[in-house]
Formats: structure tokens, C-alpha cells, sequence
């Protein structure tokens, strides 16, 4: 029988109580959101926090809502709440490409958006998505609020901007005219984590693509911002020749390593395979939005 | 720490440890041994109960984070001596083997009817993707839940024609 080691239970009532209690305890402290990498963590003594903040009844950080071209979504939106919101289908079909295949519909019941990002497994599939869509973390401390880029936010493998005493409140996606999206992954079996995965999102101004984000999910943690497939794909006119280089690209840049769900070398031709497939798809969704609500 | 967590419709309170989970609550302190307990890492979905309605792996959640919500678990889907649908298509179309994965798969399936009432075989599929059933392959277990949808759609009509 796995238990996690023993620890103290916090469940926070409002923000103001979560940041007080994180302040509080610092270091030792750490946020409970769905549970659902933090209590396999700490079962396997791979975490051992000795105060979990609960803050799974701080609805005010469970929302979705477009404002001022953002779609500002709360740090404790779970998996399925994202999966059912067409405001979020219709902007970044993108998400919902990820969620449907982001584990199984029990996992996705609980786990939440901020402890997808906030975990910062590189095989994590929002990682990946929030990356491409050039996403905004909103981080909340006792001294207030700052937005910090998704190229910053992850700093590493299992590390984020998130400093002791403070929380992830919300997470904010520019939206765009002219817009499309698309992920891609490789998965064992229904409900596994990425073999790899690659996301896509861009805009077409006058047949050019423009606001290119590339993430990619399962090759190491610098694949997450695929910044060189990016810069390729900046201001170009979609061609297949173009796809090919980004593919090629994409493997190149990338450092996945060999596990039990792929050797490493099988992973990096993934990783173009997949980047060519999501561009595709991706650019044929900004050209004909309607058809791909259709499809979506 | 004290907790009072409601579970198929009764309040129950209990001493217990931060740590303790959901499953363990369930099966050791209530002495609900319905729910099954596998692989303990969120994989087999043999512990899976409902919480307000929806399907959780309890196995990895904390019996304190499940005060202030309602649990059912498989001993709460019979109304007295008659069986949920669901448990009647389990029977009608031979939906289990050696019974370990049942009572979360008639859980999901409950769950999936009280949302969708008229599922798709793909959808059934989907909404019992994350339990694992090493004895049947599966296709019993579809066939019972939509048993169970077809048997309460026919007792909807029949309600609806007396009316
Ligand atoms: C069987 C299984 C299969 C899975 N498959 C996939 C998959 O295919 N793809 C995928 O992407 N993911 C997968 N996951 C992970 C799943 O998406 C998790 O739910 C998610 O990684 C973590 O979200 P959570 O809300 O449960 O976070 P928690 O486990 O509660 O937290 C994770 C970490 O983030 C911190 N944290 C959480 N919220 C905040 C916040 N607001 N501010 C600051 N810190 C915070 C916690 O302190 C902790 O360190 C799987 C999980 C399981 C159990
Ligand atoms: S025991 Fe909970 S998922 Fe296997
Ligand atoms: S009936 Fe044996 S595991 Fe499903």
C-alpha cells in the first residue's frame, strides 16, 4: 500500500488565505490543486511537502471568460471543464486536441490546468500548448500580481516561476483574428502520457504566418519552446517545402531521451513528424475557421 | 484531524490522519468494501467512486478533501432491494468475470447515463477509458451500460404515456 508521508492539511478559503498560508510556510509548503501529480509524488517519497495548501474551494480561480482579447482561464480549471467549453473550442481548438487525449475522463475530472503547468514535466501536454499559444501565467504573491511569459515561466525540468509564497492564479491566451491551432501526439495506449507531441499555433496575415508558436511534449525540457522552428515559420508563406525544413528543424532541436515508451531516435523523428502534421493542420484551420469548427 | 465526509447520502465522522485517502476511508473505516483497491497509482480505475456525480480515481484523493462533497460508491446505487439499471445490464449482458473492475465500471456508467442518457457505444467506450478490465474485453461491459440506457428510456416512455 502507497501513502504519502505525513503532513499537514490546509484547505484555504479564499486567495488572500492560500497566499498567507504559502507565505507562512514557505518552502515547506505546497499547493494542492487536483492531486493528481503531487499525491503519486509524494506516495513515491519523490515530493515531501510538510504543508499542503488545499485550494480546491477557491471557485473564483475556476473560470473561463474572454475579455479585452484574452481568454483568461483560472488557475483550478480542470482538464474536463476545458474539454466542455466551446468558447475555448472556438478560439484554440488546439486545447481541445490536447484534451481529449490529456488521460482519462476520471483523471481529467480532477486535475487542473495551473498543476499541469506548475508540475512542469516536460511531458506535459498543456505545457506544450500553453508554449504555442504564447500564453501569459498570472503569478499572485503577499506583494501582488505579475504576468510572466510561458518561454520564462518554465525554467527547467519540474521548475517554474512560481517562488515560495506564491501561487499560479490564472493563465491568459491572447486572442487573435486569423487564427488556427493544432496538436498532435503519440500515444502507447487511450490515456497514456505523450511517446511525443507536438502543438502549433499561428496566424495567416495575407497568406503569411505570423505569431508562430511551436511546443513540443516528451523530448526534453528545451523542446517545450521550439524557438528555432518558430523563427523558421515567422512572416513565411505556408509551402510543403516549408514544412519539411520545420520538421527537420524540430527534430534537430530537440533532446528526447529513451524510455520505456520509445528509443530516443524514434522520439526526435516524432517530433517532426508530428510538428509537420500540427502545422498543417493548423494553417488549414486559420484558413477555413469555419470548417474547422465544424470539425471540432 | 476530525472529518465528516458524506457518503451515499449519510454523514460519517471520523478521526483521521492528513494522509489518509479516500480509498482506504471507504473500504477500512466505513467498511464499504465495494470499492476496490488496485494498482494504488491512478492507472486501473478500480477504485473509482463518485463525487458529486462525477467519476474520481479515490485512490488519489484525500478522505479530506471529500468533506464537503457527496460520495457514492457502488453500495449506493441500489435503491433497497432494487438494483440501479446499470447493476441489471451488468447482469442481462454478462458485464463481469471475476468482478474486480465492476463497481467503478457501473459507477462511470451511472455517471456517463446521468449526463448522456442515450450514449453512443463510442462514448461508452470513452467514459470507461481510464478502468482497466483484464477478464471481459470490454464488450460486455459496453453492452450493459447501454442495456441500462435503453431499459431507462423505455421506463421514461411508459412514464411519460401514463402521464
Ligand atoms: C493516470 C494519469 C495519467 C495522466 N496522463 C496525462 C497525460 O496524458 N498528459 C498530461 O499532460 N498529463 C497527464 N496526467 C497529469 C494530469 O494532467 C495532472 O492532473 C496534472 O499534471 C496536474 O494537475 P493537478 O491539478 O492534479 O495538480 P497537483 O497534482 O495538485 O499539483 C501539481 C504541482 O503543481 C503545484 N500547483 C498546482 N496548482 C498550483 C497553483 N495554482 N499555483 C502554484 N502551484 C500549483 C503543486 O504544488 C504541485 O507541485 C496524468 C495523470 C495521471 C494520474
Ligand atoms: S487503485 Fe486507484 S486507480 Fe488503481
Ligand atoms: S471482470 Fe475481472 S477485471 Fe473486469
Amino acid at each position: 500500500m502507497q501513502v504519502p508521508a505525513s503532513f499537514e492539511y490546509q484547505r484555504a478559503q479564499s486567495v488572500e488565505e492560500a497566499l498567507e498560508l504559502l507565505g507562512r510556510f514557505g518552502e515547506e509548503a505546497r499547493v494542492l490543486a487536483g492531486g493528481h501529480s503531487l499525491l503519486p509524488m509524494m506516495k513515491l517519497r519523490l515530493a515531501g511537502p510538510e504543508v499542503l495548501v488545499d485550494i480546491n474551494d477557491l471557485t473564483e480561480l475556476d473560470h473561463i471568460d474572454e475579455t479585452g482579447g484574452e481568454l483568461r482561464v483560472g488557475a483550478l480549471t480542470r482538464h474536463r471543464t476545458l474539454l466542455e467549453s466551446p468558447l475555448v473550442g472556438r478560439h484554440f481548438p488546439i486545447i481541445h486536441d490536447a484534451e481529449r487525449v490529456i488521460a482519462d475522463p476520471p483523471v481529467r475530472n480532477r486535475g487542473t490546468i495551473g498543476g499541469s503547468l506548475c508540475q512542469a514535466d516536460p511531458s506535459e501536454d498543456l505545457s506544450a500548448v500553453c508554449a504555442a499559444l504564447h500564453a501569459v501565467a498570472v503569478i499572485r504573491g503577499a506583494d501582488g500580481e505579475r504576468g510572466v511569459a510561458m518561454a520564462d515561466f518554465h525554467r527547467g525540468p519540474y521548475e517554474t516561476a512560481v517562488g515560495a509564497g506564491e501561487m499560479l492564479t490564472e493563465v491568459r491566451f491572447p486572442v487573435r483574428p486569423g487564427s488556427g491551432s493544432a496538436y498532435e501526439k503519440l500515444e502507447r495506449k487511450a490515456g497514456d502520457w505523450a511517446v511525443a507531441a507536438a502543438g502549433v499555433a499561428l496566424c495567416l496575415e495575407d497568406g503569411r504566418m505570423t505569431h508562430v508558436g511551436v511546443g513540443l511534449a516528451a523530448v526534453g525540457a528545451g523542446g517545450l519552446h521550439a524557438e528555432a522552428v518558430q523563427e523558421l515559420l515567422e512572416g513565411r508563406e505556408p509551402s510543403p517545402e516549408l514544412f519539411e525544413e520545420a520538421g527537420r528543424v524540430a527534430s534537430a532541436s530537440c533532446s528526447p531521451v529513451t524510455d520505456s515508451r520509445g528509443p530516443a531516435d524514434y522520439k526526435r523523428h516524432l517530433a517532426g513528424e508530428l510538428t509537420k502534421r500540427a502545422l498543417r493542420r493548423a494553417v488549414a484551420r486559420a484558413a477555413a475557421p469555419a470548417a474547422a469548427v465544424k470539425e471540432g | 484531524m476530525r472529518i465528516t465526509v458524506n457518503v451515499n447520502g449519510e454523514d460519517h465522522t471520523r478521526e483521521v490522519e492528513a494522509r489518509h485517502l479516500l480509498v482506504r476511508f471507504l473500504r477500512d473505516d466505513l467498511e464499504l468494501t465495494g470499492t476496490h483497491w488496485g494498482c494504488d497509482t491512478s492507472n486501473c480505475g478500480t477504485c473509482v467512486v463518485l463525487m458529486d456525480g462525477e467519476p474520481v480515481k479515490s485512490c488519489t484523493v484525500l478522505a479530506a478533501m471529500a468533506e464537503g462533497h457527496e460520495t457514492r460508491t457502488v453500495e449506493g446505487l441500489a435503491d433497497g432491494d432494487r438494483l440501479d439499471p446499470v447493476q441489471q445490464g451488468f447482469i442481462e449482458e454478462h458485464g463481469l468475470q471475476c468482478g474486480f473492475c465492476t463497481p467503478g465500471m457501473m459507477l462511470s456508467g451511472r455517471a456517463l447515463l446521468d449526463r448522456n442518457p442515450d450514449p453512443s457505444e463510442d462514448e461508452v467506450r470513452e467514459a470507461i477509458s481510464g478502468q482497466l478490465c483484464r477478464c471481459t474485453g470490454y464488450l460486455n461491459i459496453v453492452k450493459a451500460i447501454r442495456w441500462a440506457a435503453a431499459h431507462e428510456s423505455a421506463g421514461r416512455e411508459e412514464a411519460g404515456s401514463q402521464a
